[in-house]
């Protein structure tokens, strides 16, 4: 039986470049409009799964990701950088889920992939910004939780020993295995793709995207069955309905407001000795400081 | 309806943290609002003066656990503590502080109950919602107000039919506010071993440094804050200088922090602390909205500035256009030339 440690991770429209055609009409996010990236910390968490490995004699790490058909991309990415493996978790009905949903939905494929040692996550993804799914997903899983990771201290087939981040120090924690961990952005970062691996992965495919191949790679994934990204539907993981999607989701969201940036009425001053002094000298007639 | 309760986190000095007093200051008005009591939970050890952190924000009812095993904080212990308790007292709305240890331990509760939970909320407001689709008016429901999307939006979120609508809120977005009239609280202290089992210990602590918490930009009147333009460590002291001069505190953004000019504690925006100063003096900052997030309720704004166009300048009363090291000393000379 391999250690198995899998890695969450979440495909995320780069919330850091938002331009003006990013929202739709009704308010909601037209992720389309936005280049999709691996959520950092998750790469992060992937890197730390990287080292456990590192450590462990016969580790896997299997990378799940739950959305839409293209985040099978994350996927592949992950392989090109040391996974082994991967499933995408996609169903139309698992839209408009909120964080109680994501990690139920988690949950369930992660216990499919069960027994497993070390689950993974980021901290936080940067669209939704809850870091509320990492825990969750534990809590589901009723397995111990380390947050904050930012160093792997030790491991072993039996405890992790891991350095956390903290607001105003560290911390040095161990559990018993299995444990989630999430991971946060001052953990190492991850390392980059492998020429050799990205030989390996480079068709590796889920069904959907097989069959808009124009070549078909069938026979080749007949015995290269790394190749085969895994797609779990609702049906696969045993989900039952109403807890997923918008009727599983206990948050509705009941209005979205844009941020408008407003103009104010500015007084500019240039950087000479005399125009400081002029508004310094403003500043103390009104108190401001002073 | 039965009661608004404020997870009260505890600091390494033993007291109340002041994410938690702000909480149970906005706690104690929707509290009002609803006609219900203000419950809070305090958890950990030689917690034995604790109540006096809490009276004067007006809770109704204290609830304490007091164990050695329950300082410092590790998450299934408190867990299971709120779980029990939540079940036995059926709150309303459940606040934490969005600091490392509530956005631990909320999570772990809101899923066991299967609440829903917002995360770092800006504002909470009472109000009504009625479901378009089946025509059903919710009454009395916790608007919670947060931004999303790396802070390009703000969205409001409702939790219509779980109980209790849970919110994590950040240090310093809330007033810290003394209750006028000095209630008598009830104080209920938990008989820990009905609310844990040893199970729930093990995960261990080996190791610990936590700092005390030496830097307080929140709470300044007026803040010196430097952004990446500001250019180096040595620049950077010139801040200080200038926040000395002026009994300021000195804050950055983000950028500032990750090129190692400054502590982190500095921080300021959506993943740091947010500041309200009377003044606040932007440094070769550009104004990205996750800073502006931190910033933009200060009452007046400066920006020092090499690009004309940069985003703070839309935001700031007074521009001045020039190297951070160049404006800054001549402020400071003004300044300490001027002042009596
Ligand atoms: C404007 C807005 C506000 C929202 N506010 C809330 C809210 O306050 N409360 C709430 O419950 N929901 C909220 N949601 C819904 C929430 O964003 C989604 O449920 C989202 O799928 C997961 O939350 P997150 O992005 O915050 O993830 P986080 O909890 O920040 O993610 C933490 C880690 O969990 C893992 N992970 C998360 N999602 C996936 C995935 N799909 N596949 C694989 N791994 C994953 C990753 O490792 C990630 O780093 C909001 C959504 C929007 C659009
Ligand atoms: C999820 C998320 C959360 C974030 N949270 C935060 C947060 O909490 N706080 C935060 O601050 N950022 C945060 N950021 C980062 C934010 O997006 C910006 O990258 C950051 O604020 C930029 O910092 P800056 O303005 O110092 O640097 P830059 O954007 O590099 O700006 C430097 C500025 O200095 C000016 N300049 C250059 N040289 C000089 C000189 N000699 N004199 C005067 N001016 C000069 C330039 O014109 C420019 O305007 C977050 C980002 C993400 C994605």
């Amino acid at each position: 039986m391999p250690f198995r440690i899998i890695v969450l991770a979440k495909q995320v429209p780069d919330t850091r470049n938002v331009g003006k055609d990013a929202m739709k009409a009704d308010g909601t996010v037209n992720r389309a409009a936005l280049p999709a990236i691996f959520n950092p910390e998750d790469l992060h968490a992937l890197e730390l799964a990287l080292r456990i490995k590192d450590q462990i004699n016969d580790a896997e790490i299997v990378v799940v990701s739950m959305g839409p058909g293209r985040a099978a991309e994350i996927i592949r990415e992950a392989m090109y950088r040391g996974a082994d493996r991967g499933v995408l978790v996609t169903d139309r009905k698992f839209a408009g889920s909120d964080t109680l949903a994501t990690s139920y939905a988690l949950s369930l494929a992660v216990k499919k992939l069960a027994p497993f040692n070390v689950l993974i996550a980021g901290r936080q993804a940067i669209d939704g910004d809850t870091a509320q799914v990492g825990p969750q997903t534990a809590e589901k899983l009723h397995i111990p939780q380390i947050t904050y990771a930012e160093e792997l201290v030790d491991v072993n087939s039996k405890q992790i020993t891991i350095k956390r981040r903290l607001e105003r120090g560290i911390e040095v924690v161990r559990s018993p295995l299995p444990v989630a961990i999430t991971v946060h952005s001052s953990a190492p970062v991850c390392r980059p793709r492998n020429a050799i691996l990205v030989m390996k992965f480079k068709h590796a495919r889920t069904t959907t995207e097989l069959q808009e191949e124009t070549k078909d790679y069938t026979e080749l994934r007949l015995y290269r069955p790394y190749l085969n990204i895994e797609e779990w539907s609702v049906e696969d993981i045993q989900a039952e309905t109403e807890k997923l999607g918008l009727s599983g989701s206990p948050t509705k969201v009941k209005k979205i407001e844009n941020v408008v940036l407003q103009r104010k009425e500015s007084k500019a001053f240039t950087a000479d000795d005399k125009d400081i002094d002029l508004l310094m000298q403003e500043l103390m007639a009104s108190h401001v400081i002073g | 309806m039965n009661n608004v309760i404020v997870y009260c986190e505890i600091t390494e000095e033993g007291h109340v943290a002041e994410v938690s007093q702000e909480l149970l200051s906005k706690g104690r008005k929707l509290a009002s609002d609803l006609g219900i009591k203000l419950e809070a939970i305090a958890i950990g050890n030689k917690l034995d003066n604790i109540e006096k952190d809490i009276l004067p924000y007006g809770a109704d009812v204290i609830h304490i656990a007091d164990d050695k095993r329950l300082f410092p904080y590790t998450t299934l212990p408190h867990a299971a503590i709120l779980l029990k308790l939540f079940e036995e007292i059926k709150p309303e709305i459940a606040l934490f502080g969005a600091t490392s240890i509530g956005r631990d331990l909320a999570p772990r509760v809101a899923s066991a109950m299967r609440c829903g939970l917002t995360a770092d909320c800006t504002s909470l407001e009472i109000g009504d919602h009625t479901e378009a689709k089946t025509n059903t008016t919710y009454k009395n429901l916790l608007y919670q107000i947060r931004p999303a999307f790396g802070g390009n939006i703000i969205a409001t979120i409702i939790n219509p039919d779980t109980r209790p609508q849970m919110a994590t809120v950040r240090e310093g977005v809330m007033k810290k506010e003394f209750w006028p009239a000095v209630a008598k609280p009830e104080v209920n202290k938990l008989d820990v071993a009905k609310y844990v089992n040893d199970e729930q210990f093990v995960v261990r602590i080996i190791e610990r440094h936590i700092e005390s918490q030496k830097i307080n930009i929140k709470n300044a009147q007026v803040i010196v804050a430097g952004g990446y333009g500001v250019g180096s460590k040595e620049n950077f002291d010139l801040l200080f200088d200038l926040a000395d001069v002026l009994g300021a505190q000195v804050g950055a953004s983000r950028a500032a922090v990750d090129a190692g000019y400054v502590e982190h504690e500095r921080q300021i925006g959506q993943t740091g602390v947010t500041v309200r100063p009377k003044l606040y003096i932007a440094c070769g900052i550009s104004g990205a909205v996750q800073h502006r997030a931190g910033m933009d309720q200060a009452s007046m704004i400066i920006s020092v500035n090499t690009d004309p166009n940069a985003p703070i300048n839309q935001i700031a009363d007074y521009t001045i256009l020039g190297q951070v090291h160049e404006v800054v000393p001549r402020m400071i000379k003004y300044y300490r030339q001027n002042s009596k």
